[in-house]
């Protein structure tokens, strides 16, 4: 189990080291990216996140809680990168390690979902035309 | 007379700096801080709008009274991940 926020890429391997056991069958691994273009279709130089690390760190490990209330078994890892990203760097990583590929999925999609939710993470869309702008998550509507 | 440290996150951090401390009358709750804050900085007003707040690290309501040494942070609408 790993819950971090971190100013360093993220290698996922790590990620995945942390949470793999031998009655661990199935494993998720899930990991968001900087995407080149915003929703609206605008370029996107990169990402600047920043969050209330204490509350964040906090809120992974009360979301790896929940899913071990229901998936005992569940190993979980959160991780977060914060500070200036380039396009195609990963901003998160989710690792769902379970002894079935079921609960692992499940899992890593609670986690992100939860995450996206609940986490104080802030995201500060960069652009190529040189504006800058904070962009929230949005729910019920949002792509998924 | 409660001195409380503020700490401001994303859009607030760039209206109101990232941290101060802040003196406020006694029996001042969160609520209060806030519209301390707003008086001093209304371009802040237009970020009300989803806004949390937390008391030492821990969610809480505008009606949560302050206590000396309390650090209080605002918290913009979350857009990790």
């Amino acid at each position: 189990m790993l819950f971090e926020i971190v100013r360093e890429p993220i290698d996922l391997r790590t990620i995945e080291n942390a949470v793999l056991a031998p009655g661990c069958g199935g494993v998720v691994s899930f990991f968001g990216s900087v995407r080149e273009r915003a929703d609206d279709g605008r370029a996107v130089e990169g990402l600047r996140y920043e969050a209330h690390e204490a509350m964040a760190r906090a809120s992974f490990r009360e979301i790896a809680d929940e899913v071990r209330a229901t998936m005992p078994e569940v190993r979980l890892a959160i991780v977060h990168r914060i500070g200036a990203l380039n396009v195609g760097e990963i901003a998160v990583a989710v690792v769902a390690a379970a002894p079935h590929r079921a609960e692992a999925f499940a899992a890593a999609r609670f986690a992100i979902d939860a995450l996206k939710e609940r986490s104080p993470i802030w995201k500060q869309e960069r652009y190529c035309d040189g504006e800058r702008l904070w962009v929230e998550n949005r729910f019920g509507e949002e792509r998924r | 007379m409660p001195v409380v440290r503020l700490v401001a996150f994303a859009r607030l951090r760039e209206v109101l700096g990232e941290h101060r401390e802040i003196v406020l009358p006694d029996g001042a709750n969160v609520g209060d801080l806030w519209e301390a804050l707003v008086r001093e900085e209304p371009r802040a007003t237009a970020l009300a709008r989803g806004l949390r707040f937390a008391r030492n690290d821990a969610l809480c309501s505008a009606e949560m009274p302050l206590r000396d040494g309390d650090e209080i942070s605002l918290l913009p609408p979350y857009g990790g991940g």
